[in-house]
């Protein structure tokens, strides 16, 4: 269709058809005021404060809700509009308490803003006004429904985006109101705290506690930050007074999480204050901590580390990197480790990963999670298996959502009901164990019935023969049992997912291989193998990651066996060139990892170690043995941001900074690279964790030169094929998905389009084995704001977070 | 009705009627008003712990189910009398006393327009006109039309319902 041509306040103006005048209006500048429109919600038009005058239309129209027509004659502010305006106004505030002097809102209220703009102080109406009692159930926020202008914005945010149904509009005429069912407090509803409605509130209805009275919008200054908690990376404004953080808002400009959040986001940065934080350096004397100049630790961690050293050479060293720590640091700690002498480097949490990032790398050649996050909006379809996103990912749980608004097909195959099973159209239970026999009939299903590609599979993959021949025995009569299942259930399922050009999986990274997790990730990946499902745009294979930064942990070599972007140890050609741009010998020995580490029977040879932010002694069921062995250690170093049970483990202990005073990049589950900046100045005697790493090294003889993060990563990306095309500079405004490998590279928003990271991609036979039911363990007690499984290190910073108070088992439970 | 009447009530409400109630609107999220009205046949009203069961059974949220049942003025968020008063206040009415009749119904029974008496016998509404102006000030109850009243006629027909 042809654009449509009109004029707008005496300009012509030529838009697509279907374009709303408000769109079109704002497209040429004109300020159209609203309160009820938002762009991510269907029309409303309730508010009529966006009306405008169209030449030749009988009365005045609502710009939000009205597309523009061939020939359209409108006035945006015209006499008639500010008329109808100013009575708009008049109407709102006769029933509005006019507090602005102590309303938090004041600067940013569009109530306000507009009666300034009209010149409305004192509404000419007389009459009742609402007298409704605060909500100040919770720890989080206060519902002053007095404000509250009915614009219903926070109720399409709670009900369509986030799926948390807690608020709705009630009753109606002029006691209609929004809120929770029966008039229940908030903290008695199934908000998640997610905080959409708080910072979509257009007056001052909703307001966050951690902030009141500390500032006005005017004194305070923004800096964007990406939140710390889990591997999607929302980008975060941190509002800064003074030298103090005192609110967060979500960064509507990036690409992630588009203006949306979760509680972790909203709400859990607080730790960042907690009284409890390490200012300075700890040396355990006597069994007690006291606190010493860095001189002196620095000075006693050289001491131990030469010592162990010189007594068991270099292979008894050994460092473990945070998945919290940000890609400059994570860089710098496994230089200065294998500096050392040995590539005994490796995360712990990157070990509850290792079920999952194994079967990746045999069958795809690389353990990234595949496509992005914004791609599940494009999906035919989507499979969840063992995965609960809404509450791992809350960002990805409501990118679920909206995919499922605009019309795929949702299936949700787990062992209990999950937020998102209220909206699937197939939810199905299945029995401990289930999930393997379910996908692998799901495979079996789709050869027999001729739904998979056929292209796909004699160009892009191997192995399929040997595959086909051993899924045969996975029939839908065989399984139903194993599954909890009916035959046709699970035949419903592979037509779901077959069916359609376009279908993603979403499961879940971290589940432990004696739970049979590496085998159900190698099915999925079949299974996206099988019906091409793999290379191109809104499909693939989600397994997000924990921590916000596991991804850039691993990518920046924090491993034994590579060096930073996966380059091999073994391949001579890379050592070679690690080993010149660091002036040091790289070892061709294959390093320790945590695994050998921690789950050996044997006596380990390890006797000093280094934890950089990382917490293996709360971590897991098996906790109690890690700690042992660490307490078995010669000499062990601790850098956190409080004294984590590993860090009361320790020998020395070192202070490290919180997100929010460092500058840095963090990489996300989707390799996006984003820039984060600090915005309040680190506690006392605190410094830069790249700092003191660099600091320590040069202690311990190795000559760096590092002014600033930014030169670390210029040194990283240039040895670094995926990163080489990244800089600060180029992700200043947007961050970019690696990888990038050149200066004018967009990056990669989805992997293995033409190519695998192995080239083709290997169907794996998986045994049927029906003795081996894996047993998936009951989910963990903090279940709405917890990334399952592996969540050690954000428990610390939850456990000094006002997030810690919230309630257990929000939304989505039956 | 005192609080306390409708707390035992609400505690004696036996929610198992629901399943067989929403059978029929199983992933039929859009029919919320059919079901509300099946809920309110069964109870007379709608009871908080029988919307639960609706709101966990067909998942849509709690809030959904209260904001529709609120905004209809066909569902009864509270227990419900075995006879409903509807005294009309329409103009006709109101010019014959109408008032006066509302009064002296209050009074008998001891609660205001809008309650129900604490043995579940009479619920008191007030309308806006009911059509039967020739015989205003009039009355319904249930299906009977009382009119041409006076205060004093009120207790006698009042009495006349058991």
């Amino acid at each position: 269709m042809s654009a449509i041509k009109l004029t707008i306040d005496g300009r012509e103006i030529e838009v697509e058809p279907g374009t709303t005048i408000l769109e079109a209006a704002r497209q040429i500048g004109a300020d159209i005021p609203t309160f009820c429109h938002d762009p991510e919600l269907p029309p409303n038009g309730a508010c009529r404060i966006c009306v405008v005058e169209v030449e030749k239309a009988r009365a005045l129209v609502a710009s939000c809700v009205t597309p523009v027509a061939p020939g359209m004659v409108i006035h945006t502010e015209s006499e008639r509009v500010v008329r109808a305006r100013k009575e708009i106004l008049n109407l709102q505030i006769a029933n509005h308490p006019l507090v602005c002097i102590t309303c938090e809102k004041t600067g940013e209220c569009k109530l306000q803003d507009y009666c300034y703009r009209y010149g409305v102080s004192d509404s000419g109406y007389v009459g009742e006004v609402k007298d409704l009692p605060l909500d100040d159930s919770n720890p989080f926020f206060v519902r002053d429904m007095n404000k509250c202008i009915l614009c219903g914005i926070c109720v399409g945010k709670c009900q369509d985006v986030v799926g948390a149904g807690a608020i709705d509009f009630t009753k109606r005429g002029f006691i209609s109101n929004v809120g929770p069912a029966y008039e229940d407090k908030i903290e008695d509803s199934t908000c998640v705290f997610c905080g959409l409605c708080i910072d979509s509130c257009p007056v001052g209805a909703l307001i966050p506690k951690v902030g009141r009275g500390k500032g006005r919008p005017w004194e305070i200054e923004k800096t964007r930050a990406i939140c710390p908690y889990c591997s999607v990376g929302c980008g975060i404004n941190l509002h800064v007074r003074g030298s103090e953080i005192i609110g967060v808002t979500a960064d509507q400009q990036s690409p992630v999480n588009r203006g949306h959040l979760c509680a972790r986001g909203k709400f859990g940065w607080d730790y960042q204050k907690s009284s409890e934080r390490l200012t300075v350096p700890l040396v355990k004397s006597n069994g007690v901590f006291v606190e010493v100049s860095w001189e002196e630790a620095l000075g006693l961690i050289v001491d131990n580390i030469e010592d162990v050293r010189n007594r068991y050479g270099s292979l008894s060293l050994m460092g473990l990197c945070s998945p919290k720590a940000t890609n400059e640091e994570s860089y710098l700690f496994q230089k200065l480790i294998r500096s050392l002498g040995s590539n005994n480097v490796d995360s712990y949490t990157r070990h509850c990963h290792a079920p999952s990032v194994n079967a990746l790398m045999k069958a795809l050649g690389s353990a990234a999670m595949t496509n992005s996050i914004e791609e599940l909006t494009g999906t035919e379809a989507i499979f969840i298996i063992e995965a609960d996103p809404l509450d791992s990912h809350p960002i990805i749980g409501y990118r679920v959502r909206e995919a499922v608004r605009s019309g795929a097909k949702l299936i949700v195959a787990n062992e209990k009901a999950v937020g998102l099973s209220d909206i699937a159209h197939y939810f199905f239970a299945l029995e401990p164990g289930g999930a393997l026999a379910l996908v692998n009939t799901m495979s079996n299903v789709i050869l027999e019935e001729g739904l998979h590609d056929q292209a796909f599979i004699g160009k892009r993959t191997e192995g399929f023969e040997a595959f086909r021949k051993a899924i045969a025995g996975y029939t839908p009569e065989f399984t139903a049992e194993l599954t909890g299942l009916t035959e046709a259930e699970i035949r419903t399922a592979a037509r779901v997912y077959a069916g359609v050009e376009k279908a993603a999986i979403i499961s879940s990274a971290v589940i432990r291989e004696e739970e049979g997790g590496d085998q159900l990730v190698l099915a999925l990946v079949n299974l996206a193998l099988l019906t091409g499902n793999l290379g191109k745009n809104s499909c693939g294979l989600y397994l997000p990651y924990s921590e916000n930064n596991l991804q850039g942990c691993a990518d920046m070599g924090a491993l034994p066996a590579v060096l930073t972007g996966y380059q091999q140890l073994k391949e001579k050609a890379v050592r070679e060139k690690f080993s010149k741009a660091w002036k040091i010998p790289i070892s061709e020995k294959e390093g320790y990892s945590a695994a050998d580490i921690f789950n050996t029977k044997k006596e380990s040879s390890i006797k000093a170690m280094f934890i950089l932010g990382e917490n293996p002694a709360a971590c897991g069921e098996e906790h109690e043995k890690t700690a042992e062995i660490l307490k078995s250690l010669d000499f062990l170093v601790v850098q956190d941001i409080f004294m984590t049970e590993t860090a009361a483990l320790a020998d020395v202990v070192l202070p490290a900074i919180a997100f929010a005073e460092k500058l840095g990049t963090y990489t996300n589950t989707e390799r996006r690279v984003q820039l984060n900046r600090p915005a309040v100045e680190p506690p006392e005697e605190a410094y830069p964790d790249w700092e003191v790493i660099a600091e320590l090294a040069g202690w311990l003889g190795f000559e760096w030169n590092y002014d600033s993060p930014e030169d670390i990563f210029n040194e990283m990306a240039a040895l670094t094929p995926q990163y080489s095309g990244i800089s600060y500079e180029r992700i200043e405004a947007e961050g970019i998905q690696w990888p990038c490998p050149g200066k004018n590279h967009p990056g990669t928003r989805y992997l293995y389009e033409g190519r695998f990271g192995r080239g083709l991609g290997l169907f794996s036979i998986i045994e049927l084995d029906h003795s081996r039911k894996f047993d998936q363990k009951p989910l963990p007690e903090i279940h709405s704001i917890g990334e399952h499984g592996c969540q050690c290190i954000s428990d610390s910073m939850r456990n000094h977070s006002v997030i810690s108070s919230m309630k257990k088992n929000r939304g989505g439970e039956s | 009705m005192s609080r306390e009447t409708e707390a035992v009530m609400t505690e004696q409400i036996d929610i198992t009627a629901i399943e067989e109630i929403i059978e029929p609107y199983i992933k039929k999220k859009e029919m919320v008003i059919p079901v509300l009205q099946k809920v309110q046949e069964h109870f007379g009203y709608l009871p908080r712990p029988a919307i639960e069961e609706v709101s966990r059974l067909m998942r849509i949220p709690l809030s959904r189910l209260y904001g529709v049942a609120t905004f209809y003025a066909q569902f009864k968020m509270k227990p419900r009398g075995k006879y409903i008063i509807r005294v009309c206040k329409g103009t006709a009415c109101h010019i014959q006393g109408s008032p006066k009749i509302a009064e002296r119904i209050e009074e008998t029974l001891g609660i205001q327009s809008g309650e129900t008496t604490d043995d579940l016998r009479f619920t008191l509404e007030e309308v806006a006109c009911i059509g039967a102006c020739a015989l205003a000030p009039v009355i319904m109850i249930n299906d009977d039309p009382h009119g041409r009243l006076t205060p004093d006629k009120i207790k006698s027909i009042l009495d006349s319902y058991k």
